[in-house]
């Protein structure tokens, strides 16, 4: 349903005229305005999905890592710098940079941080994708289209957690084994976390959920009863770089 | 008109081979880089874009710099630039041309490059960047090519061409807006976010686009006999003195706004391109220095009435101030917009051979377009 309004209205401004491009834009500018009026913006609709990691529960577990890269075929490439990385871990200086007091308490300190794509509400990626190759769901989840894009990493630059990773390399001959029940990617696109939207019509829970058993929630965050909302009622948690605005799906419950 | 290009020249022709020389290896070098992708540069996650898309963000300022010959002549009157137009017309319709190919040589997908137009994407700036690259490459070619047409045959321009003209000034300042909120409009690339991002890449572009023009005009003097007249070069001086200062006072602005507040994430972009980090150098600092002092030294010598003006000491100003936009909106936007990266680490960026023998290339194809250009005007220009 989803997939199909959003080729509706892609296949309709695909008319490809300038003007109608135009028309789109002023009513772009008219969103850009309103959605500046709150920090965190609710995703319309009933479904927001997001995720909770109880990070005093959480332990340095490569299970987790290795069953959301190994299920979507992310490859292992062995250059660190251009490494391709759906979920990874940090520190709270990492993933938190000035968002945290300088003088942690001790345990907080080494404590380890699972980073993820955070399936922004104003996702800045979706806004300067000029393709339209990654967009946003009605919900919550940034998805992308590896068959559109273009590989201009525009929403590399604007992503500011660094969550996306792009095909420097083409990446078959780093796949350990492959995965054919999930697409795998050619060289030159950009990738990420996709809160294994391919999983949620079967209602299974992503990957890292089922793998890190309690340690993480995963669910609706616009229903207030769901295990997630009760999860994150009068708990201290945070997001990463609040101040931004672009309001994070993924809670870090302290 | 075009076969005046092909009027002989010896030199020309020893110029343009040693340019397909030059291509060719560019070519080559793109070749490993489409078999092999985008490994084969020096970039990486934390350093996604480098030296490709730090040369468009150069060229589109050069394109936009002809502005500075056709304002004053078509809204002031000002008559002394005449003979400079066309040549500044055709130095923007080659600057937009390595834009593009700069852009292409970037993508990871360039066979999907058309995606832009088949899936119009409003709220990307991207989008409004190709229109409007597009349309000024357009307005350039046809009006330099009309007006150079009517000239031939000693016929006033036809009077449509001054509201294109007209057209292509506001469309010059907009080129390089949209550039500009690229990058202006990202969140948490404090380097780029900033209010003065499209003012300062205005004010480089107005300093390093007509002082390329004059620097080649001057090579063409000696090379050609083209006498680009004294009064359109002291003219031509006169803009590019004011549009330097207004530069470094701007990035003065930037540097008051990101050490007086103490905000971390706004200095530490600039400490890391000028000294480093944690007492570590990288290569981009002494470049960073050494844009500083050629920015400064050409001001000084611009400034000073004794040296502007003087023929010999000129191109070095000029130079200087070539060099020094150049390491500041290329290099130094691109590190310092990176690093540090997200996580408020280091990731150094070295550009590969390859890709410095991808970027040589692409300035080929455009000396290229630029060579046959003028040689058409300047053929026009000796008669039949």
């Amino acid at each position: 349903m989803v997939r199909r309004d959003f080729l509706r209205k892609t296949s309709l401004s695909g008319l490809g005229i300038a003007g109608l491009g135009s028309i789109g834009g002023f009513a772009g500018l008219g969103g850009l305005i309103a959605r500046t009026a709150s920090t965190e913006t609710p995703t319309a609709g009933s479904t927001r999905w997001g995720l909770a990691i109880l990070t005093t529960d959480f332990s340095r577990n490569p299970e987790i890592i290795k069953a959301c890269h190994q299920a979507h075929n992310v490859p292992d490439i062995p250059d660190k710098k251009q490494k391709i990385k759906w979920i990874w871990e940090d520190n709270a200086q990492a993933a938190f940079s000035e968002g945290l007091p300088s003088r942690l308490a001790g345990e907080l300190e080494t404590r380890s941080f699972l980073l993820l794509c955070n399936h922004c509400a104003n996702p800045a990626c979706v806004r300067v994708c000029p393709t339209r190759a990654t967009f946003k769901r009605s919900d919550g989840i940034v998805a992308m289209d590896y068959h559109r894009c273009i590989g201009c990493r525009f929403c590399m630059a604007a992503c500011p957690y660094g969550a996306r990773s792009f095909n420097f390399h083409n990446p078959a001959p780093y796949l350990p084994a492959s995965h054919p029940a999930f697409p795998a990617r050619m060289r030159g696109v950009v990738e990420k976390c996709a809160f294994c939207s391919e999983r949620l019509p079967l209602g299974l829970a992503p990957y890292c959920v089922e793998a890190a058993k309690d340690a993480m929630i995963f669910g609706n965050l616009n229903d207030p009863d769901s295990e997630i909302s009760h999860a994150l009622h009068g708990r201290l948690s945070l997001t990463r770089r609040p101040e931004l605005g672009t309001g994070p799906s993924v809670y870090y419950i302290l | 008109m075009l076969e005046l290009a092909l009027r002989p020249s010896p030199r020309f022709r020893l110029w343009l081979a040693a340019l397909a020389v030059l291509l060719v290896a560019g070519l080559i070098a793109y070749l490993v880089q489409s078999k092999a992708g985008l490994s084969v540069t020096g970039l990486s996650r934390d350093v996604s874009w480098g030296l490709y898309i730090s040369q468009f963000t150069y060229f589109v300022g050069v394109a936009a710099g002809a502005v500075m010959l056709l304002l004053p002549t078509y809204f002031h009157h000002y008559q002394d630039f005449k003979k400079l137009i066309i040549l500044g017309e055709f130095m923007a319709v080659a600057a937009v041309g390595m834009c593009l190919l700069f852009i292409f040589a970037d993508l990871g997908q360039p066979q999907r490059i058309l995606n832009i137009l088949l899936h119009p994407s409003p709220k990307s700036v991207m989008f409004w960047d190709m229109l409007a690259l597009s349309g000024y490459l357009l307005l350039n070619l046809v009006i330099g090519w009309t007006t150079l047409k009517s000239e031939q045959h000693d016929l006033p321009p036809p009077p449509w061409i001054k509201r294109l003209i007209w057209i292509s000034i506001f469309w010059a300042f907009s080129i390089h807006t949209v550039t500009g909120f690229l990058y202006a409009g990202l969140p948490g690339r404090p380097y780029w976010f900033t209010a003065i991002m499209v003012p300062r890449f205005l004010a480089s572009a107005f300093c390093s686009g007509p002082a390329i023009l004059l620097l080649l005009c001057l090579a063409l003097k000696k090379l050609a006999g083209f006498t680009p007249g004294d009064r359109g070069v002291r003219g031509l001086t006169t803009i590019i003195t004011y549009a330097l200062g207004i530069n470094i006072f701007f990035y003065a602005m930037e540097l008051f706004t990101a050490f007086y507040s103490g905000i971390p994430g706004h200095a530490r972009p600039i400490v890391f391109l000028f000294s480093g980090h944690e007492g570590q150098i990288y290569w981009i600092n002494y470049w960073m220095w050494a844009c500083a002092g050629m920015g400064i030294s050409s001001l000084f010598l611009l400034l000073n009435p004794q040296t502007r003006h003087h023929p010999q000491i000129l191109p070095w100003s000029l130079g200087f101030l070539v060099t020094a936009t150049w390491i500041d909106k290329s290099l130094g936007l691109i590190i310092g917009g990176f690093t540090p990266n997200t996580f408020g680490g280091i990731t150094e960026y070295i550009p590969s051979l390859t890709e410095i023998c991808i970027t040589l290339g692409v300035y080929a194809a455009g000396l290229i377009l630029l060579s046959v250009l003028w040689k058409i005007v300047l053929e026009v220009r000796r008669g039949p």
